[in-house]
């Protein structure tokens, strides 16, 4: 008996593996095509506001529609480009606007350090906690996204003013109703609510990951259960403290909401600065400055803590 | 050269009964729930002993283990370690140590650090600490590896860290759990060689915990067989092997060929059974305590049988049977024949190649004689 090897006809392509041939040709790869969407997606909804906004901050106010001077202008033939730098100046030169950066990033740093403090046991306890319940667990920490933001402020509102469930509660035993409401208290009261879900989630995944082994090996070797925690549980779950702190301190040093409904008028953030700007004084491009200002204040400390954690990494 | 010390190896207390046990498990009983992992164990463990916890997955030994370190608090029972009663003492007030499976190296320490890790617990000095873990690295020949972190090691280096680590407080009782199963074959064979050195070398107590029975025969002084939660059976492992004490022992422990069979002769000097499985009867050169007619086991291992062409003697009339060899299986320095009987029983016998491509060895479907000795196979009555 002999074997004749037979060369298998040509098959005919199939569409799709066509449309995938065509597009290598111009060096548009499959793997290129699935990013195309979110690219795009950033591209039209993230980057190009974001220059617009960058745009503005270089404009001076106008009355008028739109209510900014603008930046090209064409006359006698000749196309002029004028940026006006006066609006990031002023953001230096006037202490109202130092004031609130500082006030900001303190009330956020402050908020995220508690956040931290009530979120780490929370996060731990679920992840130790029996398989059936972790999961009940989980969604109760995120059943309050169920409730819209806002509602949830308002809510607060209900415990913490005059008349509120707290003073109620209080004047049972006698004692005189607490101010809280128009207070720093109150604001840190909503922020902390408000961000508690998105310091216990990465903490949560990064405790989870920790191999329980590590924990016995720890205390096998001599470590009480406090040792154990400062030297092996602590150390292992800082990927999960830093994630979580962002989540939290980026959005603290931007919320408007929170000091608007909550503080008082002292209540100093950048939020509520930016929209007075905005709506109040009308002063776009003094607005756009705040916010491109702002949102310096808050990525480069990012990237520095990301090269730290990088450099971690790979150590 | 060090003086070797008095090692358990050579000395075997356990046959003494007057000497005293280093570990005293008594009556120990673990329940989960409702499920008994461990029920019942009394164990005795020597001094400088490398004592084997064989058994299968779910058979308890690990829990034993955990229950030892102090991961796990008896139902009931008692542990003493060293004449100390060790039951309900916290793992981290406990002379003991141990190496886990997946080996636990703190991911975010290098190797020193991880073996210093629990020299800094006991608050000694820098210099003493640095001196001993170079000792240490020195005995797992990892000198140079000293400022790595685990994920740059290989698997059995990682091992050896590990081991090093749980060396390194001098534990009067090193814990081993699988320390050889995450290694591959030829690694796993040559670390059973340094496992048992080391062991030698420090005189210090080691109690393994493996399912792989090789790694147990080659290691332990003695050996622990588990099952369902019990010790099956206690004993040097050439008693583990060639005198096992229950089916389940013979069966787990290497291969083995099991026929049931009747007592015909209850004599002081030697028994007969009548095998309608074998096909034969067998003839057991010594008394077995058991009565006329009972029904029982017995046991043979594969290398204690021989394959012939003629009909051999036997003894008695007893020990021959006959069949043909149905398949066989070339191993290289052995061959395994399967003989399936003319009783329609298969038996597994092995036969040395001893010489080189032997043209005249026995081969497929030829009818042969298997017999054995009067002392070869085992009586087992439970």
């Amino acid at each position: 008996m002999s074997y004749e090897p037979t060369i298998p006809p040509p098959r005919r392509l199939k569409p799709w593996k066509a449309v995938e041939r065509g597009l290598a040709k111009v060096g548009i790869s499959g793997k290129a095509l699935v990013l195309i969407a979110p690219v795009l997606w950033l591209l039209v909804f993230f980057l190009i506001p974001l220059a617009v906004v960058f745009g503005i901050s270089l404009a001076t106010k106008q009355f008028g529609r739109p209510p900014y001077s603008p930046l090209l202008t064409t006359e006698d033939g000749t196309v002029q480009l004028t940026l006006h730098l006066n609006n990031y100046i002023k953001l230096f030169s006037d202490s109202l606007y130092v004031a609130a950066y500082l006030s900001s990033i303190r009330i956020a740093f402050i908020a995220t350090v508690i956040t931290l403090i009530v979120g780490y046991p929370m996060a731990y306890a679920i992840a130790r906690a029996p398989d059936p319940w972790r999961n009940v667990l989980l969604m109760l920490v995120v059943l309050p996204f169920f409730t819209s933001f806002l509602l949830r402020i308002y809510a607060l509102t209900g415990f913490m003013r005059g008349n509120g469930l707290i003073n109620q509660f209080l004047g049972l035993f006698g004692i005189e109703p607490l101010v809280m409401m128009q207070t720093d208290f109150a604001v840190y009261v909503g922020l902390i609510y408000s961000y508690l879900p998105f310091m216990i989630l990465p903490l949560y995944t990064t405790l989870v990951k920790l191999d329980a082994s590590l924990i016995e090996a720890s205390a096998d070797l001599g470590s009480r259960p406090w040792q154990t925690f400062i030297s092996i549980t602590l150390p292992l779950s800082l990927p999960g403290i830093l994630a979580g702190s962002l989540l939290v301190f980026i959005p603290a040093v931007g919320e408007y909401v929170i000091p608007a409904l909550l503080g008082g008028p002292e209540t100093l953030m950048i939020g509520r600065v930016l929209w007075d700007e905005f709506f109040s004084a009308t002063n776009w491009p003094r607005a756009a400055a705040v916010a491109v200002a702002m949102l310096a204040v808050v990525v480069v400390p990012i990237m520095l803590l990301q090269k730290a954690q990088n450099a971690v990494v790979e150590k | 050269m060090a003086k070797k010390p008095n090692l358990a190896v050579d000395t075997r207390p356990w046959r003494d009964p007057a000497a005293k046990p280093f570990v005293r498990i008594r009556n120990v009983t673990k329940r989960f729930g409702d499920v008994a992992a461990v029920s019942d164990v009394s164990l005795d463990i020597y001094r400088s002993e490398l004592f084997c916890l064989l058994g299968g997955s779910g058979s308890g030994k690990s829990t034993l283990l955990r229950m030892l370190a102090g991961f796990e608090i008896p139902t009931s029972g008692t542990i003493e370690i060293d004449g100390q009663d060790m039951t309900q003492v916290a793992p981290y007030n406990r002379p003991v140590n141990m190496m886990f499976q997946s080996y636990a190296l703190f991911p975010h320490m290098n190797v020193e650090q991880n073996i210093a890790y629990g020299l800094k617990r006991d608050g000694l000095g820098k210099e003493e600490i640095a001196a001993r873990v170079a000792e240490l690295l020195t005995l797992v020949k990892l000198q140079d590896y000293g400022a790595r972190k685990p994920h740059q090691l290989s698997g059995g280096q990682r091992q050896r860290v590990a081991l090093a680590r749980a060396l390194a407080k001098r534990p009067k009782l090193l814990l081993l759990d699988e320390p050889l199963g995450a290694l591959d074959k030829k690694l796993r064979e040559e670390t059973q060689f340094e496992l048992v050195k080391i062991q030698e070398t420090l005189g210090v107590t080691f109690i393994v915990v493996t399912h792989d029975q090789e790694e147990a025969m080659s290691l332990a002084t003695r050996i622990g067989v588990m099952n369902q939660g019990e010790i099956a059976m206690i004993g040097e492992p050439t008693d583990i092997y060639e005198f096992p004490n229950s089916k389940f022992v013979a069966g787990f422990i290497g291969s083995v060929n099991m026929v049931e069979g009747v007592v015909t002769e209850d004599e002081p000097g030697h028994v007969r059974i009548r095998s309608t499985e074998l096909g034969c009867d067998i003839y057991v050169g010594h008394g077995v305590d058991c009565a006329p007619d009972q029904t029982l086991w017995w046991a043979i291992r594969p290398e204690k049988m021989m394959l012939s062409r003629d009909k051999p003697e036997g003894l008695n009339g007893a020990n021959v049977t006959h069949g043909m060899v149905e398949d066989i299986g070339y191993l290289g320095d052995m061959s395994v024949y399967q003989v399936l009987l003319d009783s329609g029983k298969r038996l597994r016998v092995t036969q040395t190649n001893t010489v080189r491509g032997n043209p005249d060895s026995i081969s497929w479907d030829e009818p042969v004689y298997v017999t054995w000795n009067d002392t070869s196979g085992s009586v087992l009555t439970v």
